[in-house]
């Protein structure tokens, strides 16, 4: 590892304004999980880093309505919340299934999304749920759809001297049913050979769909969503046809990458199985739910 | 400089930025329990336990720990008695060459500290990733419920 100014400021307006001074030289590190791994193999060299371990009130789970969870918030936090399991269970259940305990008590949800890597599994969940990104710099405040905050391997919306400073969630309308779900042909601290996300939104008649969305992780070089497969559930009923058709649908929105968790036509085709069954959980989870509290 | 707490004695350290947690208790501490397997976070080698949670020591710097409590493996047994953990280990032969043995101990110290009563599958899903590359994981299994039923005895 190179060496670096190390400051770890005790507000966030310091730490804004260290990010300020330094522009693109500075980081911002939290759990360190992805960070300080890159650093080690020299991908990257920062001249500062900014630690906001002593950083106070990024750390809490508030409900407004749905749920707003800190960037410090660490994904073992999130995981064992009773506010999440409660409010959002397929977000507790999506943390869970992050790589291993010892790395969700370090990983921390503004060190995921800033990460940008299109390999995790939060983004994904996050992004069929319709959540937002609140970010910070020393001037201003802003708030980003976390479908316009992925932009590339690794990029972000995140401009030098800003930071993320929590991620909105909203609450998961009546009658819907969300699902998660990861393949992983190797272990199972591993990144998925393809994740996938669904909501689904039933009308009144507790039948029909009225909104779904469906998202992706590990299939092309941002977590993604697949509006072409969600485009084509809009006031069907579920069928087993439909579920084929909505997977055949989302491998037009994937553009996986070769690699030793299967190769590209691999990863395409698995794309449709996990749309297929993803929406099918979420289908149901939304069933009960209208049966429940029509 | 840094004030680390380490197996309840405090030391001030001047280390570089970038010195890891493991590569701190290793070489500024002397502390050589905990192992750099991988060296990314997976293999499970270098656990250790800051503020009572287990980490992985190789990704976290030394600075993350400042001002906070570490326990390493060398933490756990008590003058010459075993951590039930550890005799548990011994006893149903847990490990086979070693290197993984202080990661395995410490996360299971960690496991039965926040549930001292874990079924198998608690103890799979906690155990995923502390990697075991000789003897497999049922004796590793075996050695935590059997530290369980001795903690609860």
């Amino acid at each position: 590892m190179n060496d670096f100014d190390y400051r770890s400021p005790r507000s966030l307006d310091e730490a804004l304004a260290i990010l300020g001074e330094y522009g693109e030289d500075a980081r911002v590190v939290a759990g360190g999980t992805a960070l300080v791994t890159m650093m080690r193999q020299r991908l990257v060299q920062p001249r500062c880093l900014v630690s906001l371990r002593d950083v106070q009130g990024l750390g809490r789970i508030e409900a407004n309505g749905g749920l707003r969870l800190g960037a410090l918030v660490t994904h073992r936090d999130a995981e064992v919340s009773p506010l999440v399991q409660e409010r959002i269970p397929v977000l507790a259940e999506t943390f869970r299934r992050v790589a291993t305990v010892r790395i969700r008590h370090m990983a921390t949800i503004g060190g995921a999304l800033a990460h940008g890597d299109p390999n995790q599994d939060p983004p994904v969940t996050l992004l069929a749920l319709g959540a937002t990104v609140n970010i910070r710099s020393a001037r201003a405040a802003r708030e980003v759809p976390l479908t316009e905050f992925f932009r590339d391997y690794y990029e972000t919306a995140l401009e030098p001297g800003e930071l993320v400073t929590a991620v909105t969630v909203p609450a998961p309308p009546a009658r819907s049913g969300a699902a998660f779900l990861k393949f992983l042909p190797r272990t199972a601290d591993d990144y998925a050979t393809v994740a996938a996300a669904a909501i689904v939104t039933l009308e009144r008649d507790g039948v029909r769909c009225r909104e779904a969305r469906i998202a992706l992780g590990s299939v092309g070089v941002t977590p993604l969503r697949a509006t072409s497969a969600e485009a084509l559930l809009g006031g069907q009923p579920l069928g087993e046809s439909l579920l084929q058709a909505a997977g055949e649908a989302a491998k037009t929105a994937v553009d996986p990458l070769t690699d030793h968790r299967g190769s590209a036509a691999y990863k395409r085709e698995m794309t449709a199985v996990m749309v297929g069954r993803v929406l099918g959980q979420a289908w149901e989870a939304a069933r009960r739910s209208a049966q429940a509290r029509p | 400089m840094i004030r680390l707490t380490v197996n309840g004695t405090v030391h001030e350290l001047e280390v570089p930025a970038y010195r890891t947690l493991l590569d701190c208790l290793r070489y500024d501490l002397g502390l050589t329990g905990s192992k750099e397997g991988c060296g990314v976070g997976v293999c499970g080698a270098c656990t250790v336990l800051l503020d009572g949670k287990m980490i992985s020591s190789c990704i976290a710097l030394a600075g993350f720990a400042d001002g906070r409590s570490v326990t390493t493996v060398e933490g756990l047994a008590q003058d010459e008695r075993l951590h039930p953990v550890q005799q548990a280990f011994v006893d149903a032969g847990g490990f086979q060459c070693g290197i993984c043995t202080p990661g395995q101990v410490v996360s299971a110290k960690a496991l039965l500290d926040a549930n001292p009563n874990p079924t198998e599958a608690e103890i799979k899903e906690w155990m995923v990733g502390n990697l075991c590359r000789c003897t497999g994981y049922y004796k590793i299994v075996e050695s935590i419920r059997s530290a369980a039923q001795r903690s609860r005895a």
